[in-house]
């Protein structure tokens, strides 16, 4: 028994030739965050627009609004991968999937990771953009209507720019989410943070040193996500309206 | 490329017997385990005594704020190391996939668990731990019999709801090769290269479950919130 340290490995070489172990290490973090941040952005385009579509007074829009959340939802984030890496390129269009396979690694890979984690997570800030906006009295969207605005205006105007605020500290945690859940894209091959230091551990032995460094990584990433949306919550406050705490939620 | 779906009756017997016993068992074991550990680091972290608090407040942070991948490496290769410490030995013990995920479920699990029941012990009006007090219970008759049955039934659709997610999440047991329902699957389409028919096949499969759950407790929550 008995683990003997030997941090000095982060300094020595990595067998690809790049440089060290910790820049190694390093460059997976700027795939983690390239994957997140791409991620991201399609998570709250597509996340606003399905979240507020499933509050508008047409049945069959938040009929198919609920069945993309309840799809995306109840399939673990892996298998996800899996279908997107494996199962999509075959039902692609021949040259279209060709393409994709062929373009240079990690491109090929990426471009599924982003879309997935993108998918998965744009059905959560559906929920909380949803949850954000039927917190809002009802009379606010009829006061709209009776001051002429048509249904898109008074979202635009009245509705939206209320809801944002409200769930800013849940898109806070969804913002944590996407940068730990990218690492499950090492499970297709893309050598983000996570799968940087599985493969530093398989190369060097050194188990403990690679995982130590990426989670103090992981650490760091999430303080700085935490400082700069509280820094974002103070900027866009309105006074008098008062983020609500909300219920607890339960997570991964 | 043709379809061939009858792998799936094939392999039907490994897929559920092996595959989906492994995945649900670790789900429920890890439940059990983390809502136990889960309750008492909810009230470590209520406690006034203040170490033990920030102990608390520190494992659960922590457990939050890594990737579940690396913390299932984490456990996965330091179970043998903490297995030596305990018996003595002087090698790591080897401990294999199964008590290795199973510890680490129940760990990672135990920091949502805490998040959960500590918002359901809080919930509870301080005035009903005062008049157990001044009945003459002491802390763990007050937190036994007062509290801990209303935060429990209170926060039972959020407890269930995380149970889902954590079913879900074992599949991520692939990471270390265990053959839970994913890993059979994922095994079975590589020997027979029917990856399209056996990825379909098993988010179908987590589709059916989960979202049957999921209206179980939709259904369950609306019975609790008339009973309130």
């Amino acid at each position: 028994m008995g683990y003997t340290w030997n941090w000095k490995v982060l300094l020595e070489a990595e067998p690809g030739g790049t440089g060290t172990y910790l820049q190694y290490l390093i460059v997976g973090l700027g795939w983690t965050l390239a994957t997140a941040l791409a991620a991201w952005i399609i998570a709250l385009t597509v996340g606003a627009l399905v979240g507020t579509l499933r509050t508008t007074p047409y049945p069959w829009v938040v009929r198919a609004g609920n069945l993309y959340v309840e799809i995306f939802r109840n399939i673990p984030l892996i298998v996800q991968m899996f279908l997107w890496f494996f199962v999509m390129p075959e039902l692609l269009p021949t040259d279209l999937g060709d393409r994709i396979k062929q373009m240079p690694p990690p491109w090929g890979t990426w471009i599924w990771a982003v879309l997935c984690l993108g998918i998965f997570t744009s059905v959560r800030i559906a929920e909380q953009v949803r949850a954000g906006i039927n917190s809002l009295p009802r009379g606010q969207r009829m006061a709209g209507t009776a001051l002429g605005l048509t249904l898109g205006q008074s979202y635009r105007y009245v509705v939206l720019p209320q809801a944002f605020r409200i769930i800013l500290p849940p898109l806070t945690s969804e913002s944590m989410n996407i940068i730990k859940n990218s690492s499950v894209a090492l499970t297709i091959g893309l050598l983000e943070l996570a799968g940087r230091a599985k493969a530093m551990q398989e190369f060097s032995f050194r188990v403990f040193e690679a995982f130590a460094t990426a989670t103090v990584i992981y650490l760091l990433v999430n303080l700085v996500v935490v400082l700069a949306m509280r820094a974002l919550e103070r900027k866009v406050r309105v006074p008098g309206l008062i983020a609500a705490g909300g219920a607890p939620q339960a997570g991964h | 490329m043709g379809y061939d779906f009858d792998v799936i009756q094939r392999s039907w017997g490994y897929l559920f017997k092996e595959g989906m016993t492994f995945t649900v068992t670790l789900t429920l074991i890890a439940m059990t385990g983390g809502i136990v550990f889960g309750t008492l680091l909810a009230m470590m972290r209520l406690s006034a005594f203040k170490p033990l608090s920030m102990l608390a407040g520190a494992y659960v942070n922590l457990m939050r704020s890594v990737p579940l991948v690396l913390v299932i490496f984490w456990f996965f290769f330091m179970v043998p190391y903490i297995g030596a410490w305990i018996t003595g030995a002087d090698r790591p013990v080897q401990v294999g996939a199964w008590l290795s995920a199973v510890i680490t479920f129940t760990m990672f699990e135990a920091a949502y668990y805490c998040e959960i029941m500590r918002a359901g012990i809080q919930s509870i009006p301080r005035g009903q731990v005062w008049a157990g007090y001044a009945l003459g219970l002491n802390y763990w008759q007050a937190m036994g019999q007062v509290v801990l049955p209303q935060a429990f039934r209170n926060m039972l659709p959020v407890l269930l709801t995380q149970t889902i997610i954590l079913f879900q999440d074992t599949s991520l047991v692939y990471v270390i090769s265990a053959t839970d329902f994913l890993g059979a699957a994922s095994k079975v389409a590589n020997r027979d290269y029917r990856l399209v028919e056996m990825y379909t096949f098993v988010a179908v499969v987590y589709f059916v479950i989960s979202y049957g759950l999921s209206m179980l407790v939709k259904q369950l929550q609306d019975r609790i919130a008339i009973i309130r």
